[in-house]
């Protein structure tokens, strides 16, 4: 789970990482009434998970009231790359010294924290990695022992930043280890962190990426999930214990195991088709499932085909037909679905689906088939 | 020969009480695993079918001689229950249990290796099957014979879909292992493919990635310096979205990292085969061994 800016820095300041005073506002007034508060200058800071906001106009410095005003009409309510800005967040403006670079990574190849710390702050992290990678200095914690502050001193003076701010930097870092352990975090990063000319050293952003299978031993930050800024198929499918991505395409996709619906996505690309979804009903789907699965799909009006593809190893065919004649009974579907069976009790399943006589429905035996058969519904 | 488990294996199973534990704990002793005894703390004294129930992985072990664990309690418990089974000197932990929390998996993970004396498979795997000998987990068995094909995969389905497509065209397998979806797999390809090498019985190896970390590419490597059998490979997940969790806690392209047309480009780089769908993998597959006969 991906937390917005704000959400960030206020569980910073729960590990003690300085950030600048701030307040979120969900309308014009509240954002006026948190920057009299903060005082002028601050900033008006669209709150939505995407990068490039300031290129996109929103973030903005506001001197006054009038102009805070201004910024905030401005800014809620834009579409910064498809994304609505639903929120602001009000926050004292900071004078800036230098700017670095700091970040915890869940190192999957390692299975160890990745610790990073460059003097290129500000910028595209993946571009100075990939023009200057000598200018991110790297170490690992064993999470076995935890962070020692010998860990935050070396990468200090490996990035080379100010000698004066060594130990402040070096403390930041610690705490920002603690934000990844204690929250359960797969990334936290802050870019940029920041010098002020005080010398103070500042989180001026926070990205930080939840576990979500860990949200149960943290009901406050599972609390911060906010569904508005979901996909509507997506909060359904989530409603329902189902595992769905939304994907740009017109073919509606079911499957069940992750591996077997990616491959799937990926043998109807090949067909020349552009998968709807991603969907796994899961290892053994029973029928109220696959009937939930059927109206998730269908509630994407751009879909104009639907393909099931089933394996059965822990899941049946014929509890998957039996969904599906269910499904028609309810949603009445409008689009052709195509159907492979295969695996466990696959011939009661295509007997069941034989008999039902389901409009618009053709069962194919392959995979290959059955992802060239709905690219061809889908087209006509 | 087979690798992991077999005759020798004598299966302890965390969970055994419940409803999906019990299911499949009989399923596994069905198919001829020796399902020696069972962990539920608090009903330790009570059998499952004649299969006798210990408060601990320490009792277990002790009076049954298990040397493999089968976990599968829910998540919240797995972490600990593993780590018992690792404490009690099980050898072999295959860990079913799917969204256990990534920072246990980085304990677990770490702890098992600095003591180094368990190998953990999964979490979030579908178990290991070696066709007649004995099944540890949740493989359907039916669709697979015995063989010469060692099969490791990230996915479960999957690796039923060509195994499926092994068994029509008369091939069976010498050990299907099932790593898992997680981002943190206690056991990974190279593992595995380590182990097909030495099995005598295994004469091709099939590995089936997806995107998401860089196994797939670590194992392209190890095959190039290590591997003397033919290997075929499959990766899922080509059109899949960069920033996605696809199903699997694993299965997400991280900025650049870990695409399906990097994994294959890497894999082919080393002279292995990678089959653009399944079938295509198990026609390969088929078609190599066809030609060794």
């Amino acid at each position: 789970m991906d937390l917005l800016e704000y959400q960030g820095k206020q569980l910073f300041a729960r590990h003690g990482v300085a950030v600048p005073a701030g307040r979120p506002a969900r309308t014009v007034q509240e954002a006026v009434a948190a920057a009299e508060e903060i005082g002028y200058p601050c900033v008006v800071k669209a709150q939505v998970q995407i990068g490039g906001r300031g290129k996109a106009g929103g973030i903005k410095l506001a001197n006054d009231r009038a102009q805070a005003q201004q910024h905030a009409q401005a800014i809620l309510g834009m579409d910064i790359r498809g994304l609505t800005v639903h929120e602001v967040w009000i926050e004292s403006a900071s004078e800036i010294a230098s700017e670095y670079y700091a970040s915890v990574i869940f190192d999957r190849s390692a299975k160890a924290p990745l610790l990073m710390l460059s003097t290129k702050g500000g910028m595209d992290i993946e571009e100075v990695a990939d023009e200057d990678p000598d200018a991110i200095a790297r170490l690992h914690v064993d999470p076995l022992v935890g962070f020692q502050d010998f860990h935050g001193r070396r990468l200090a003076y490996e990035a080379g930043v100010d000698a004066d701010v060594v130990r402040p930097v070096g403390s930041m870092l610690a705490q920002l280890y603690d934000v990844f352990i204690e929250e359960e975090a797969t990334l936290v990063e802050v870019n940029p962190l920041i010098v002020t000319p005080e010398r103070q050293v500042k989180a001026l952003d926070a990205k930080v990426t939840l576990d979500e299978n860990a949200l149960f031993r943290h009901p406050e930050n599972a609390a911060l999930r906010d569904p508005s800024g979901e996909d509507p198929q997506e909060r359904m499918a989530t409603e329902r214990g189902l595992t769905y991505v939304k994907l740009d395409g017109d073919i509606g996709i079911l499957g069940n195991g992750a591996g077997l619906v990616m491959s799937t996505l990926d043998v109807v690309a090949q067909a020349g088709g552009a998968p709807a979804n991603f969907l796994d009903a899961g290892g053994g789907s029973k029928a109220d499932a696959i009937t939930s699965a059927v109206e998730v799909i269908l509630s994407d009006s751009r879909v104009k085909a639907v393909l099931f593809n089933i394996f059965g190893g822990i899941t049946r065919c014929d509890e998957v037909a039996k969904g599906l004649i269910e499904a028609f009974a309810q949603v009445n579907p409008q689009v052709p679905f195509v159907v492979r069976l295969d695996g466990t009790n696959d011939q009661e399943g295509r007997r069941l689906l034989a008999e039902a006589d389901l409009p618009n429905v053709h069962t194919e035996s392959t995979m290959d088939g059955a992802a060239k058969r709905v690219v061809e519904l889908a087209a006509s | 020969m087979s690798i992991l488990v077999g005759a020798q294996t004598k299966l302890c199973v965390s969970g055994i009480t419940g409803r999906e534990g019990t299911f499949h704990s009989l399923r596994n002793r069905a198919y001829g695993t020796a399902v020696v005894a069972g962990v539920t703390p608090g009903k330790g004294g009570s059998d499952v079918e004649g299969i006798p129930v210990f408060n601990t992985f320490h009792d277990a072990v002790e009076r049954t001689g298990a040397n493999t664990a089968m976990i599968f309690v829910p998540p919240r418990f797995a972490a600990d229950s593993i780590l018992e089974a690792e404490d009690a000197g099980i050898e072999l932990i295959i860990a079913i249990t799917e969204g256990i929390p990534a920072h246990d998996e980085l304990r677990v993970y770490n702890t098992i290796k600095k003591n180094g004396r368990s190998r953990l498979v999964g979490p979030n795997c579908p178990g290991i099957l070696s066709p007649g000998k004995a099944n540890v987990g949740i493989i359907p068995a039916a669709f697979f014979r015995e063989g010469n094909v060692g099969l490791v995969s990230r996915s479960g389905t999957l690796t039923y879909q060509i195994g499926n497509v092994l068994a029509q065209s008369g091939f069976g397998n010498s050990t299907i292992v099932g790593i898992g979806g997680d981002p943190v797999p206690g056991t990974d390809f190279i593992d595995v493919i380590g182990m097909f090498e030495e099995d005598a019985e295994t004469e091709l190896i099939v590995m089936c990635g997806e995107i998401g970390g860089d196994a797939e590419e670590r194992a392209a490597e190890f095959i190039a310096a290590n591997v003397t059998k033919p290997a075929v490979a499959y990766i899922a997940g080509f059109t899949a979205p960069p920033g996605k969790t696809m199903g699997h806690a694993g299965a997400i392209v991280s900025g650049s990292q870990g695409t399906a047309v990097a994994k294959a480009e890497a894999l082919e780089s080393k002279g292995v085969l990678v089959g653009r769908t399944p079938t295509e993998v198990a026609q390969a597959a088929v078609s190599l061994l066809g030609a060794a006969a």
